[in-house]
């Protein structure tokens, strides 16, 4: 290698693939995360395409990335990149604003014509100075060039042949990060393995990426990142969708129940709904509902038969099924019901991230209609989160809606393969567990109040059940006045009583400092990563963050009572901070919003956290 | 799946519940519940192998008088819930009590779905042309200009017809019938049973409330017989006080005769076939109108065996069960992309 490159040890790095929809960036992306976490770095990564399938080729619109922090410590994709491969002028146009300085940016030369500008509305030929990246490094390669070139002989189609150079620019990577690439080889391979002559064109042309690099003595940093001693056992790269679903299939196996999905498509929760209905090896019942209501109605219908039923939907299909969650409130039915948030209002950013469900969640009913609420906070604690919204949810006879959000979903990281040994049981709360003889579907454990839940279909336990207010003692219609207050309170103290079953909220970071960070669901890893960043400064701070939020956790009051400051950090206008305060009187809150549809950045936080602590 | 049938005989008591039932007296209701009752007699279903799932209205509180497993749902959302029960346990002998606004206004789309699907379960459709519980507004099934509290200067839309809907989803079973005629309607709602796929009965029902007699013109029992045609399987198509009206085909169209008059025999006359794949006929039978001056198609008009949806998804989940080693998540994670840190 040239004494001219100057290899950099880093801890964690940023690097963004880009370019249009159609380049393979996801694709390039993926490789380079699955290699990296093969190597015992960790990652998380973070799609960012847009809502068009194929948007104008070459348009600002039609940009399509996938960012991943790789490295030592990582709890989220990282805020600006250290290296950024632009396809295309739109695509460094768009993310221009998202590098740091000196960093490197890969550009294939063959697409940055005048033509090609133009589409990006650029005005000058000059795009680095137009965007003002004065101290960037630029690798300016031909990649389609030399792509087409690597190919010359091999008999397929020029547009398969321009297809590969997701792979050259892959090859580049790999060389600026001194990532061995027979290990992609070997992915390639796989992914190709019915293609025999498309796995040999990527292979050659990311070969050449590679030693294109190596051979050009380009003056440029190339980096080699530290990677960590992680736990001993199998791994596999999750995206928080997919974990979702297994979370899901290890609560039914633990159960023992049948899994039931009702769903109807909506970006971005489908992804669950494509790999659960693909689980029909693990006997997984799956139906494609007409529409949304009809997905938590025909749940809801298996439920009253007796399977771990589930309905997967983002906001917008959430508030359809607000009436028929209700009608799972009343009956207590056991009933899983994922949301994965979006940007909204409305249709809002369907592909972009928020946090804007929460009070949806809470409330979206009519009536007074407590429910479970519980949150994940990462990639892979999308799989306890949805073992543990099934767990409560049949042992308690309730419905539960987990929220996860587009972020996490999309994003993935390394997953240690669980051993479901070590998860705590799943007992359903079926008449099993009655002891007594005199049932009726009104009968209820006295101390949880979780109603023994009767499957349709055995024999001796024959009711009927609906959503109108019914008898306390007998289960039959009722109006009476008392009765409904009383149904009232023991449904909302059902669900208050969950606090016994959960774990205790936990204190991270500086637990004697006088500001306490609070986060919940999807933003721990830019949460933590903020916190970490404070204390090793002068600024310390306590961080808790909240997975399970309908009941919170019992020490919650204790935990907030410590603190001079508490710093609530969401991505809506202040739903968690306004729940706490309606549970909680008199916190000493600030609040941190930010609703742009994208991840926070650690450097936003880690501002807002100093300037409020000198404050 | 076969019905489950056991040796000890059961009586209409076994699936009456001992809820008081809360119906207006004189409404359709009372007979359509009791239809039910004799119908399960007679296919000796065991009544926890019943599930009866309703939605909102009068119809849909009829799971309540059932002693078997009963589920009142939301308004419209019926269909839905029961493709849920069906799908979740196929050995379950699956009912829908519904009405004209819970499946044809509010629960169109999971109506209409549930019959595409041909999911196993036997939904009665009770129509009396009218809102009962909300106290009188016209119904997706009113005729053009009914008066009623939405509607004072008469309706300007035309209504469905439940057949149409029904075959348009591509229905395997069509049935109508009336609810004071037990005899019949018992029968019919046992052949809706045996049915395999989506069954769906239209119950000409009475609402003595809000819309007395709306079927009147049709079910009297002053000219039931001229102004209706119970139509059997293989069975001529012959009605009447005297049997001596039949329905003969007309190029394309269908036409009523007088045996024995302007040259028409018995041999004219047309014989039911419910289970022709192609439902042209059934339609056009279905669609017979007193107005038009036919009688009212009332008995099994269509019954073809189809694929089930519930059962479908258990062999799909069977077929590929039998090719693949994957027994838990465990095994299904081991075959995938993963690496070891030793």
């Amino acid at each position: 290698m040239s004494d001219q490159v100057q290899i950099k040890d880093v801890q964690d790095i940023v690097i963004r693939f880009s370019g249009d929809s159609g380049d393979g960036m996801q694709l390039s992306g993926t490789l380079f995360s699955s290699l990296s976490a093969i190597l015992g770095n960790q990652i998380a990564t973070f799609p960012d395409f847009p809502a068009e399938i194929r948007a104008p080729q070459g348009t600002l619109s039609g940009v399509s990335g996938y960012q991943m922090q790789v490295g030592k410590s990582v709890y989220n994709s990282g805020g600006k990149s250290d290296v950024l491969i632009a396809m295309n002028p739109a695509a460094l146009k768009v993310n221009a604003k998202h590098l740091k300085p000196n960093s490197v940016i890969i550009i294939d030369t063959d697409s940055f014509a005048k033509r090609d500008l133009e589409k990006a509305d650029f005005k000058t030929e000059a795009p680095f100075v137009e965007l003002s990246l004065t101290t960037q490094q630029i690798v300016a390669v031909p990649i389609s060039t030399l792509t087409k070139e690597s190919l010359s002989d091999f008999d397929l189609d020029m547009k398969s042949k321009i297809r590969c150079k997701n792979m050259f620019a892959l090859g580049l990577v790999c060389w600026l990060f001194n990532r061995p690439i027979d290990v992609v080889n070997e992915m390639l391979s796989n992914k190709f393995s019915k293609k025999p002559i498309l796995a040999q064109a990527n292979l050659t042309v990311l070969a050449n990426g590679y030693n294109y690099g190596q051979n050009r003595d380009m003056t440029v940093t190339s980096y080699r990142i530290e990677s960590l001693n992680m736990e001993k056992g199998f791994y596999m790269d999750v995206n928080g969708n997919t974990a979702t679903a297994y979370g899901l299939i290890a609560a039914a196996e633990k159960s023992g129940l049948q899994l039931f999905l009702g769903s109807y498509p909506i970006t971005p929760a489908t992804d669950i709904l494509h790999e659960l209905v693909k689980r029909k090896d693990l006997g997984v019942k799956v139906i494609q509902a007409e529409d949304e209501i009809a997905g938590v109605c025909t749940a809801i219908g298996a439920s009253f038969a007796g399977d771990l039923a589930v309905t997967t939907t983002s906001g917008p299909g959430l508030a359809l099924k607000g009436e028929a969650i209700g009608l799972a409130v009343m009956a207590e039915l056991p009933l899983v019901v994922v949301d994965v948030q979006r940007g909204g209002p409305s249709t809002g950013l369907p592909t972009k991230t928020e946090q804007t469900d929460l009070r949806q969640a809470l409330y979206g009913r009519n009536g007074e209609s407590p429910i479970v609420v519980i949150a994940a906070s990462s990639p892979t604690n999308c799989f306890d989160s949805a073992y543990w919204a099934s767990k409560l949810a049949l042992e308690h006879i309730t419905p539960v809606i987990l929220l996860t959000d587009s972020y996490i979903a999309n994003g993935a990281s390394a997953w240690k393969i669980p051993n479901l040994k070590n998860y705590p049981q799943i007992i359903p709360h079926t008449i099993d567990q009655y002891s007594g003889s005199d049932w009726n579907v009104a009968t209820r454990d006295e101390s949880t109040f979780a109603r023994y839940w009767a499957a349709a279909g055995t024999e001796g336990y024959t009711h009927r059940i609906g959503g109108l207010e019914r008898d306390y003692k007998t289960g039959a219609i009722s109006t009476d006045p008392d009765n409904h207050q009383k149904m009232v309170d023991t449904r909302k103290e059902k669900i208050a009583r969950i606090a016994n079953f959960i774990p205790e909220q936990t204190v991270l970071g500086e637990e004697s400092a006088d500001t306490l960070i609070i986060g919940w669901g999807g933003t721990y890893g830019h949460l933590r990563e903020a916190v970490e960043l404070m204390n090793r400064g002068s600024k310390k701070v306590a961080f808790t963050h909240f997975t399970f939020i309908s009941p919170l956790p019992k020490n919650t009051g204790d935990i907030l009572r410590k603190y001079k400051k508490i710093i609530v950090a969401e991505q809506n206008n202040g739903q968690f901070a306004g729940y706490l305060s309606e549970q909680f009187s008199n916190l000493p809150i600030v609040k941190y919003n930010v609703v742009n549809g994208q991840p926070f950045t650690v450097s936003e936080l880690t501002d807002f956290f100093t300037k409020e602590i000198e404050g | 799946m076969e019905t489950v049938l056991k040796k000890v005989s059961h009586e209409i008591k076994d699936y009456k519940s001992d809820q008081y039932v809360r119906w207006c007296p004189g409404c359709g209701d009372h007979a359509v519940l009791s239809c039910l009752h004799k119908a399960m007699v007679a296919l000796q279903l065991e009544p926890h192998q019943v599930a009866v799932i309703s939605g909102i209205g009068c119809s849909s509180r009829l799971p309540y008088y059932m002693n078997t497993y009963g589920f009142h749902t939301i308004h419209g959302r019926g269909a839905a819930v029961a493709t849920g029960v069906k799908v979740a346990k196929p050995e379950l002998s699956v009912w829908l009590a519904t009405g004209d606004g819970d499946s044809l206004a509010i629960g169109g789309n999971h109506f209409i779905h549930a019959v595409r699907r041909n999911v196993d379960i036997n939904i009665l459709l009770l129509n009396n042309k009218i809102y009962g519980l909300t106290k009188g507004q016209y119904s997706p099934t009113c005729d053009r200009g009914f008066v009623s509290k939405s509607s004072p200067y008469g309706t300007v839309e035309d209504p469905f017809r439940p057949i149409e809907l029904a075959l348009g989803a591509r229905g395997t079973f069509f049935a109508r019938c009336i609810d004071v005629d037990i005899k019949n309607t018992s029968v019919i709602f046992a052949d809706a049973e045996k049915h395999k796929g989506t069954s769906v009965v239209e119950i000409l029902q009475n609402c003595v409330i809000f819309n007395d007699d709306i079927h009147k013109e049709i079910v009297d029992k002053a000219y039931r017989d001229d102004r209706t045609i119970l139509l059997k399987q293989g069975e001529k198509m012959v009605f009447g006080t005297n049997m001596d009206k039949g329905i003969v085909r007309d190029g394309f169209s269908l036409k009523m005769v007088t045996i024995g008059q302007d040259g028409y025999t018995l041999e004219d006359v047309l014989v039911h076939d419910a289970t022709t794949v192609d439902n042209t006929l059934h339609l056009k039978l279905g669609l017979m109108d007193p107005k038009d001056g036919f009688p009212l198609a009332i008995g099994v008009i269509r019954n073809v065996d189809s694929l089930c949806y519930d059962q479908e998804v258990e062999q799909q989940i069977e077929d590929v069960q039998s090719k693949t080693p994957i027994r838990s998540l465990n095994d299904l994670l081991m075959q995938g992309e993963i690496w070891e840190v030793k």
